[in-house]
């Protein structure tokens, strides 16, 4: 056929260390919607780093066919050169400067080096239209959602004449609502003939917009299925090699007393002090309970957690703390620390990993106590300690001595997660802990879970994705602008039921 | 070569691991540690046969006496580049503390107890962490960039240093009991040992070759400090396979051990048949060792790699970042004083110049040793390597008589060359 826009034969690439990938094959046909599927480190990035020039020709084995013609890429300059862009799997704005500015960021409307700025201006307007967005070009990056950033990324796309466009995890991090909006956006640009390769953990979304889908294996092809043989079941038994039966591990909860309460908690806003964040949150969380955090994007959730745990975000924070009935200082996350408090947060780059340093030590960094000896750390024992984590969440790499800033982004995720679990807390607090994971690992982690509640800590879990909350917690609260608007049992609860609650409570804050 | 995966508990993953898995070798790894060893080398070979007298005993001693300073100061300095920081003022603070010891031992009447050069050198090391303090405390709890509040210091503490010495007048002579710091030598507590007996030729000049004769409490120390080195290897390996851990390839490892022992064993004759160790070298050489073990072996240490690497994340997993940040600082400030001391006690008076310019000799150093201007990395043993690069070419230029000028030039190609060799290295691996 040669309907085929691209086409990679053999592509081998090797880090030290590891190969990533090993004659992996990809066909993609014009004006498709190409989705690309594979566990955590099966090498999807990689394979479109390479397609891109990301890692350029000669860093690799094999062949790159693009509209019939072999290319070496030298860089993602040549790969754009031709109709092909790629967004990354982490968004690479630039957060201090305006949407416009980004758009064009090396690529501006200017003369002998002076901007015009105006062109710039109209011409962002075009595109942002484009794709749905109705912001002023002036805004600045920072002051957008992330699911707005994702649009700002594809409308740079656009900028540069797209004809592949590549999105690596667009939606990881978008809200229900945004990732539909996306995946539209697709399929409108599938119907102007633009062609996307989409790499995604959440199969109902492959589902619903791909053509085709390759299943990538431990860095091999597996197979390509045709949209008739597209279903959820048939991809996971693809990528895991094996059916999984059930998404949500089995769960037999013994809920005792309450561990863990919060009282009257309110967070003002770090730099607008007037700003209120968090009203007068009650909550309360009992042994060997999972509770669930709903809400949408900008609930306020991050922001709770956050300032509960250290007072890490926010300002003149006020309320009470218990754990066991007795108050507890966890002014520093020190303290927060000491007392039994775990967060693992949502943003594993910035807040969650020393990206230079070994998975090793980044496992052990919270709970260094836990493998030293009046501040003498005992090697043998960390090392003990980092393969036993490696093996319980199945961090895939050749080592703990890797450094996690090669590690794919799931893998980075379960570094985070294992950290937290070795400084064994009384009260964990997830934060949306299986972005960007897939679903094999995702049950892993809810098996941790499951696991850690039957032991009798408390857990709070924050997510977007409503099927997780529903199959994993035992009660859920519904959280809006700041404020608690909803609690339910978990046996009770439902999609509907929690969007009804985050309505009301929209109508209660509006009289 | 064998893969440096850590085998037997770890089944589980080891199935699972992806793809097909391409062993690493150890020796690759460490590959820039070697080339490091391997230029300083290069760089002694090269002077010795230029100036053919590097490796003279005499001149070993002088170069250590020339040069520790440095690498005194740059182990304070690298765990402030490793924090995420810099610190100009070293220099400065090196030379004010050096002219507060002068007064204080040769001008004020402080007498008694308080004129005792053992206690100004205490009083000083406190005043040097004071003044560490005072510079970290903006730093860490301000957040005011380390380069302008260091910077700031650089200035204030050259002025003091001259203020004090009353404008360009030198102070001293310093007690010699002080001047022993930097130019004496390990006192010889079990005497001589005659290696071969000097042999008088008929001109009454003795034979090259012969009159070697040994002080043998150097030899006793370097004797104990190679074998206690080689035997903690042996038994770190031994446990690490004990716990089922795949330790480097046996035969690198015995290699790697012989190699350094017959270095050290090699620099310790030449000490011995001099006149022994210079104080000042096994003054650094226990900094060195402490220092090594803060940074592979504490917690503290581990914390600050941490805060370098990503203070944010850092900060979320319980550390005292500010209080950490204080220590680093203070701990340089130590240091200087400590350094200037040394500058002091080797020149035998305090002149307004001391310590002048030697900042970037210090952070030449930590970089030519490979650390990171984003934080996060670095290495002791590589930064001790890096300040005798410094000092060897120091050393082997003036001997060569090549003039000051052209060592700066020389100096500074060899930084910048050192860190291109890195960022190369990084982008291909
Ligand atoms: N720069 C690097 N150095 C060493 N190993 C690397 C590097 N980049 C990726 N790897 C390894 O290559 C493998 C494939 O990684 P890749 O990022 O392509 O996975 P992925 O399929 O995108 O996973 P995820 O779904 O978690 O994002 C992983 O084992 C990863 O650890
Ligand atoms: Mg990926």
């Amino acid at each position: 056929m040669s309907s085929y826009i691209l086409e990679m034969h053999d592509i081998t690439k090797t880090f030290p260390g590891v190969k990533a990938l090993s004659n992996v094959n990809l066909k993609v046909e014009e004006g498709e919607i190409h989705a690309i599927c594979g566990e955590n480190g099966a090498g999807k990035s990689t394979l479109m780093k390479v397609l891109s020039g990301v890692y350029p020709s000669g860093d690799y084995e094999g062949k790159i066919v693009y509209r019939g013609e072999e290319c070496h890429f030298k860089g993602i300059h040549d790969s754009e050169e031709k109709g092909i862009v790629i967004i990354h799997q982490e968004l690479a704005l630039v957060p201090m400067l305006s949407i416009a500015e980004n758009i064009f960021l090396g690529n501006e409307h200017a003369r002998w080096g002076v901007i015009n700025w105006h062109a710039n201006e109209a011409r962002t307007r075009q595109l942002l239209a484009k794709v749905g967005l109705g912001e002023d070009p002036k805004t600045l990056i920072t002051n957008i959602g992330t699911g707005k950033q994702q649009l700002v990324e594809i409308a740079k796309a656009l900028s540069k004449d797209v004809e592949l466009l590549i999105l690596d995890e667009p939606t990881a991090s978008l809200s229900e609502k945004d990732s539909q909006a996306l995946l539209d956006l697709l399929l409108e640009f599938k119907r102007q003939g633009i062609t996307s390769i989409i790499i995604s953990h959440k199969l109902n979304e492959i589902n619903r917009v791909a053509d085709h889908v390759t299943v990538i294996r431990d860095g091999r092809t597996i197979e390509t299925l045709d949209r008739s043989q597209i279903s959820e079941d048939r991809i996971i038994t693809s990528m895991v090699g094996r059916s999984l039966e059930d998404r949500y591990p089995p769960r037999d909860p013994q809920i005792g007393e309450p561990i863990f309460e919060v009282k009257n908690w309110s967070v003002y806003h770090p730099l607008h002090a007037e700003r209120q964040v968090i009203k007068n949150i009650d909550i309360t969380v009992r042994k060997g309970e999972v509770v669930g955090i709903a809400g949408l994007m900008g609930a306020g959730r991050t922001e709770f957690a956050m300032s509960l745990f250290g007072r890490s975000y926010g300002r003149k924070i006020s309320g009470e703390v218990f754990l066991h009935g007795k108050a507890i200082d966890v002014s520093t996350v020190g303290k927060a620390v000491e007392r039994g408090l775990a967060y693992v947060t949502e943003d594993r780059k910035v807040f969650g990993l020393n990206l230079i340093d070994t998975i090793k030590n980044n496992i052990t960094i919270a709970n260094l106590k836990g493998v030293s000896n009046v501040g003498v750390i005992d090697d043998l024992k960390e090392l003990d300690v980092a393969n036993d984590y490696r093996r319980k969440t199945n961090i895939r790499s050749p080592s703990v001595f890797q450094k996690t800033g090669n590690l794919s982004g799931g893998n980075q995720q379960k570094v985070v997660l294992s950290k937290w679990l070795f400084s064994s807390p009384e009260v964990l607090i997830l934060d949306e802990p299986t972005r960007g994971i897939d679903v094999g690992a995702k049950y892993e982690i809810y098996t941790i879970i499951a696991r850690l509640a039957a032991e009798g800590r408390a857990i709070i879990v924050i997510s977007s994705e409503m099927p997780e909350l529903l199959g994993i917690s035992d009660r859920i609260y519904v959280m809006n602008e700041g404020r608690i608007v909803g609690e339910m049992a978990a046996s009770d609860a439902s999609q509907e039921k929690i969007m009804r609650a985050i309505v009301r409570g929209e109508g209660k804050a509006a009289s | 070569m064998t893969d440096t995966a850590p085998t037997p508990q770890t089944g589980v993953a080891q199935d699972v691991a992806g793809g097909p898995r391409v062993p690493v070798s150890t020796f690759a790894s460490n590959l820039r540690e070697y080339g490091l060893v391997l230029a300083l080398i290069a760089i002694m070979v090269f002077f010795q046969f230029t100036t053919g007298t590097l490796f003279k005993p005499v001149n070993l001693s002088n170069l250590v006496q020339q040069n520790s300073f440095i690498i005194v100061m740059a182990l304070g300095m690298l765990l402030v580049i490793v924090s995420g920081h810099i610190d100009l003022s070293v220099g400065s603070v090196a030379g004010f503390i050096g002219a507060l010891a002068a007064m204080m031992m040769v001008i004020w009447p402080l007498g008694g107890f308080l004129g005792n050069p053992l206690v100004v050198s205490i009083i000083c090391l406190l005043i040097g962490g004071a003044i560490g303090a005072a510079q970290g405390y903006w730093i860490a709890y301000h957040r005011i960039p380390s380069f302008i509040v260091t910077l700031a210091g650089m200035l204030v503490f050259r002025g003091l240093c001259q203020g004090l010495l009353g404008g360009g007048s030198s102070v001293g002579p310093l007690p010699d009991s002080f001047k022993a710091l930097s130019s004496g030598f390990l006192p010889e507590v079990l005497g001589t040992w005659t290696l071969i007996p000097p042999t008088v030729n008929a001109a009454g000049k003795t034979i090259f070759g012969s009159g070697v004769t040994l002080n043998l409490t150097t030899v006793v120390i370097g004797i104990i400090a190679v074998l206690a080195f080689a035997i903690s290897g042996v038994s770190a390996r031994r446990t690490r396979e004990k716990h089922g851990y795949e330790a480097e390839p046996f035969a690198l490892f015995v290699v790697k051990t012989v190699v350094i022992a017959a270095l050290a064993l090699f620099f310790v004759y030449q000490f011995a048949v001099y006149r022994g160790f210079p104080i000042v070298l096994v003054v650094m050489g226990i900094l060195v060792g402490i220092f090594v073990f803060i940074t592979r072996h504490t917690t503290i240490g581990r914390r600050v790699y941490a805060m370098g690497g990503n203070i944010k994340a850092a900060q979320l997993s319980g550390i005292k970042t500010e209080r950490l940040t204080l220590f680093v600082f203070i701990n340089m400030g130590v240091l200087s004083a400590l350094g200037g001391l040394i500058i002091a006690a080797r020149l035998g008076q305090a002149v307004p110049a001391a310590g002048l310019g030697s900042e970037l000799d210090v952070i030449a150093a930590v970089f030519i040793g490979g650390a990171s201007a984003m934080g996060g990395v670095g290495q002791v043993m590589s930064t001790v390597v890096g300040g005798f690069i410094m000092g060897v070419m120091n050393n082997g230029m003036s001997i060569m008589g090549v003039n000051v000028d052209w060592q700066q030039v020389v100096k500074g190609l060899v930084l910048l060359g050192a860190v291109i060799f890195d960022v190369y290295n990084k982008n291909k691996g």
